[in-house]
């Protein structure tokens, strides 16, 4: 960052992140979410807002909602409202959004994340449920806009933070943190392209030690990881600058613009809308009993981070691999699947996943749902290298066979002939021979030069098309090489 | 055919005597022959031979209700699919609703005749049907006066029997309060009773659908209908709809009635009094004794009204922007230019008052002042109600300080207009039901008895006023010219 004069700076960042839920239906209609509809034709009479519909709250937005304020152990509100937020957009289809202002259904909570080895705890000022707009489309209407209300009603949690982290990567640290959560729970697909998954960042700057908070700007909408962290750095450099130079924060909404790197103002406070809240008058006050909470905890999934914590124990797991095993419910359960089927030690599972298949799968824009190796294949594959039938090396190959095919390890290992050697007789004679040939580097060794035994390995399994028992080699050559 | 009772119409449907598409056709004519009343925005002719039509081959098939081929009248509030529904308003002028509002999908059902939208005051902003963009509505007991507001041509229509009966919606009394002043007997049911899905929301908190006909027998009818929990309605509640049929006969020995000393107070007319002390004076001949009451707060629902009902519409009609449906200006120059003109052209000037009283009663600064507090004088009203009806069974007053008024009146003075509501208006606020009954007549008008009850005691109120029309006749009575 910048060359800072006067004071060493300090940034402050909230976030407030809008995660879609995954619910079959709208939140106060019938209508369908799915995504990538043509336009209008998940819109129905409520979603457009025509005379004399009225909004019906869907049960399962509110299951969603508890389930995550449990997950953060937040308190859940027993009596929650939905308000009227008031502005025109053509996109917003009443007139006003309905959301929760003053009574929430998720009041405070927290998150702990892990930055540069030291854990952090952020504070979670409150979620809350709300519906989402419909789209302005502005292309190819000869010079008029296009309204596609197929989002509009879509369910949403808006999950805002405490103003608690101190640099963009903490902020960037906790967004993966809920979107990891939020898929955990399943009430999220996390889908950030299809913006299921947004945040809008307020962010300050203030000389470090001081109490009091800088003047805020809020950047809208911002949908990837990358660009958060971008968006954030961004604008801290340009607050700093600002003040520098003798200027003043403005309080004001500010968009980030990916191509150019830049964030630009939207608008001040001055032109801000006064949304003039108030008690939806169509909807009942959201009641959350003792018993209703006690449901939904029971079927709240394992936690990110006590799964961490359980493979780190169960399985003996550095920290670098819990940590890739347990970034999804899917992931970790494919993990666990496989130590189950294969019976293999658990640290040659989880090098495997997080090593081979994790790479193809990104290579290939995977998940591990829909991972060609299922985790049965896998097994056969892992069990074959624990008893020696075949190496590491060779194991790696028919990985790849089994990726473009549905054939079993074995079928591939019989079929390509892959079967290490263990045959002392045919290794010795190979060995003999590449001695044989290369006097030069016998003598190499013999005068000390320990690398050359490495020289020795390659050749023999060279000759032997790899498949010779590595272990065996070694020893062998040991002798020989006497 | 047009003076008998549903439960008269349905005999005669039965035994043959006349057929659904015959009666239907007897009111279409009078409905033409009584255009200058201007109770209906639109008739709906061929539908209602239709529906006549094959309500005639139900009765034929023995698959009736006590509706089925009645014809009847929509309150033009109500969304109708395929057909215009106007709201009153120049800004729906052009709106075909694409769906049935519940009660419409019931009462279709049951098999009542629609024969078209009643006139009413825009957006159901109104207390004499003069803000209509289709035109003041006359009223049939002497035209040059008002028919009230807002569910004035509901009234008019069923007074000057164009309809057997008619839909209504009361937000601050909207049904009592024409049905007085059109003498027919009108019922506001609680608040929930009646689905508003599909019934287009002024004050989404206050307003309740609900029966407008000759006589409380009728109401009963068409209240069975209309009533029961919807499923698309969240302030629908869900009970079960007694048999308001059944309870019609049971007598009034040891009613104990409230009369509240405020609704008897400096404001009332003198006339409309000595109505109102006659029609308690033959309860107390059918057996009931009378107590004073006292509503402290009644005062101040009128001020906590124009605050809460203004601000729930400022919200509920920012739909009619002009992007989707309703009124579009001519050539919008940009977006606001669009909202602008589009707002400003196609609303009328009561609707405009209203939802600029309501965004300033919201507005950042003012909330707590008005909307809070406003909601604290309703509580405050609710628990005077309450206290009570723990001592009586039912509380009585007049419907209206004075009897209907002439057209172009009150229409300049929106203060004066708004008082015409003062005792109708604090039942809204408490949600309960309420009545208005035929119950004589000062200065050749009539006058409405009102009657209100606990939450859900709509099957009370339509005994109490059923006994009452059993010992008088006040309801039969019929305009002159529409005999």
């Amino acid at each position: 960052m910048g060359h800072h004069q006067e004071h060493e700076w300090e940034t402050v960042i909230g976030l407030e992140i809008h995660t879609q839920l995954a619910t079959q239906s709208k939140i106060f209609s019938g209508a369908a979410t799915a995504y990538g509809a043509e336009p209008n034709t998940q819109a129905c009479a409520v979603d457009l807002g025509l005379p004399g519909v009225l909004p019906v709250l869907n049960g399962q937005a509110v299951s969603m909602a508890v389930k995550f304020g449990l997950a953060i152990e937040a308190e859940i509100a027993p009596h929650s409202v939905f308000a009227r937020k008031n502005y025109f957009y053509p996109d917003l289809p009443k007139g006003y959004q309905i959301s929760q202002f003053e009574l929430p259904i998720v009041g405070k909570g927290h998150l702990d994340i892990d930055v540069d080895g030291t854990t952090k705890r952020i504070g979670i000022t409150r979620a809350h449920l709300e519906e989402d707009a419909g789209k302005s489309l502005h292309e190819s209407f000869h010079g008029m806009s296009g309204i596609d209300l197929n989002r509009a009603g879509t369910p949403l949690l808006e999950i805002v933070s405490e103003p608690e982290m101190r640099s963009a990567k903490e902020a960037v640290a906790y967004m993966r943190k809920i979107h990891e959560l939020v898929r955990y729970l399943g009430i999220c697909d996390g889908n950030m392209q299809e913006g299921s998954f947004r945040c809008d960042a307020n962010v300050s700057v203030r000389p470090k030690g001081q109490e009091e908070f800088g003047t805020r700007a809020e950047i809208k909408n911002i949908n990837s990881f990358k660009f958060v962290e971008k968006a954030i750095n961004h604008e801290v450099e340009r607050q700093i600058e600002l003040i520098e130079n003798g200027g003043k924060v403005v309080q004001e909404t500010r968009l980030y613009d990916a191509n150019k790197d830049e964030t630009r103002s939207m608008r001040s406070k001055e032109e801000a809308n006064d949304y003039r809240y108030f008690p939806d008058p169509d909807l009942l006050p959201v009641h959350i009993s003792e018993e209703f909470k006690e449901q939904i905890k029971g079927q709240l999934p394992e936690l990110p981070d006590a799964k961490k914590l359980r493979f780190k124990g169960q399985y003996q797991l550095d920290d670098e691999n819990a940590v890739i095993l347990t970034a999804s419910r899917q992931l970790a359960d494919y993990f666990e699947a496989l130590v189950k089927e294969s019976t293999c030690e658990a640290k040659l599972c989880a090098n495997w996943i997080t090593g081979d298949l994790v790479a193809v799968l990104n290579k290939a824009d995977l998940d591990i749902t829909q991972s060609p190796v299922n985790y049965q294949r896998l097994a056969g594959l892992l069990l074959r290298i624990s008893d020696d039938t075949i190496s590491g090396k060779i194991a790696k190959q028919v990985f790849e066979a089994m990726w473009n095919s549905t054939a079993t390890a074995d079928d591939i290992i019989a079929e390509k002939g892959l079967k290490q050697i263990t045959d002392t007789g045919a290794i010795e004679a190979i060995i003999d021979k590449i001695i044989a040939d290369n006097p030069d580097q016998v003598e190499q060794y013999l005068s000390g030069k320990d690398k050359v035994f490495g020289f020795f390995v390659g050749q023999v399994m060279k000759d032997m098309q790899g498949k010779a028992n590595p272990a065996e080699v070694n020893k062998m050559l040991k002798i020989k090489l006497k | 055919m047009h003076t008998k009772s549903i439960k008269e119409l349905a005999e005669g449907l039965r035994s043959g005597e006349f057929s659904s598409v015959e009666l239907t056709q007897s009111f279409l004519t009078r409905i033409k022959q009584h255009q200058s009343l201007n109770c209906f925005i639109s008739v709906t002719e061929d539908l209602a031979l239709h529906a006549a039509k094959q309500a005639d081959g139900r009765i034929a098939k023995g698959d009736t209700s006590l509706l089925t081929g009645i014809p009847i009248a929509q309150k033009d509030i109500f969304c109708t699919q395929g057909v215009k529904t106007t709201c009153g308003s120049k800004m729906l002028d052009n709106f075909v609703a694409p769906y049935n509002a519940t009660v419409v999908e019931k009462l279709n059902a049951a098999g009542a005749v629609m024969l078209g939208k009643l006139n009413m005051d825009e957006f159901a902003m109104g207390s004499s049907n003069e803000t209509s963009y289709y035109g003041a509505v006359r009223n049939p007991w002497q035209t040059d006066s008002v028919p009230g507001g807002s569910s004035g041509g509901s009234a008019a229509a069923v007074a000057a029997r164009l309809a057997v009966c008619a839909t209504g919606t009361d937000t601050g009394g909207s049904i009592r309060q024409p049905a007085a002043h059109c003498g027919i007997t009108g019922l506001k049911p609680t608040y929930g009773r009646v689905s508003r899905y599909g019934m287009i929301a002024y004050a989404s908190s206050l307003d309740q659908g609900g029966p407008m006909a000759r006589s409380a027998a009728d109401c009963a009818v068409l209240l069975q209908t209309m009533a029961g929990f919807d499923g698309k309605d969240s302030t629908s509640v869900d009970l079960p709809v007694p048999d308001y049929q059944a309870g019609l006969n049971a007598n009034l020995n040891g009613l104990k009635i409230g009369l509240p000393k405020e609704f008897f107070g400096d404001g009332l007319n003198s006339n409309v009094a000595a109505v109102i002390e006659l029609a308690i004076k033959e309860y107390q001949k059918l057996g009931a004794t009378v107590k004073e009451v006292s509503m402290p707060n009644l005062k101040l629902a009128i001020p906590a009204y124009y605050v809460i009902a203004p601000a729930e519409c400022s919200a509920n009609l920012s739909r009619f922007d002009g992007v989707r449906f309703g009124y579009r200006c001519a050539n919008p120059q940009d977006l606001t230019d669009l909202y602008t003109r589009s707002r400003g052209e196609g609303f009328g000037k009561e609707v405009k008052r209203r939802i600029l009283m309501g965004t300033y009663a919201l507005s950042a600064g003012y909330y707590d002042a008005y909307y809070i507090k406003a909601q604290k004088i309703r509580r405050l009203i609710s628990e005077d109600f309450k206290k009570s009806l723990a001592d009586v069974d039912v509380i009585m007053g007049p419907v209206t300080p004075s009897t209907a008024f002439g057209i172009g009146e009150k229409i300049g003075n929106p203060i004066e207009m708004y008082l015409s509501d003062i005792y109708t208006i604090a039942i809204n606020l408490a949600g309960l039901p309420a009545m208005s009954i035929p119950a004589g007549f000062a200065e050749g008008k009539p006058v409405g008895l009102q009657v209100i009850g606990n939450y859900f005691a709509e099957d009370k109120l339509l005994n109490i006023a059923h006994q009452y029309q059993q010992a008088t006749d006040w309801h039969q009575q019929i305009p002159k010219g529409f005999e």
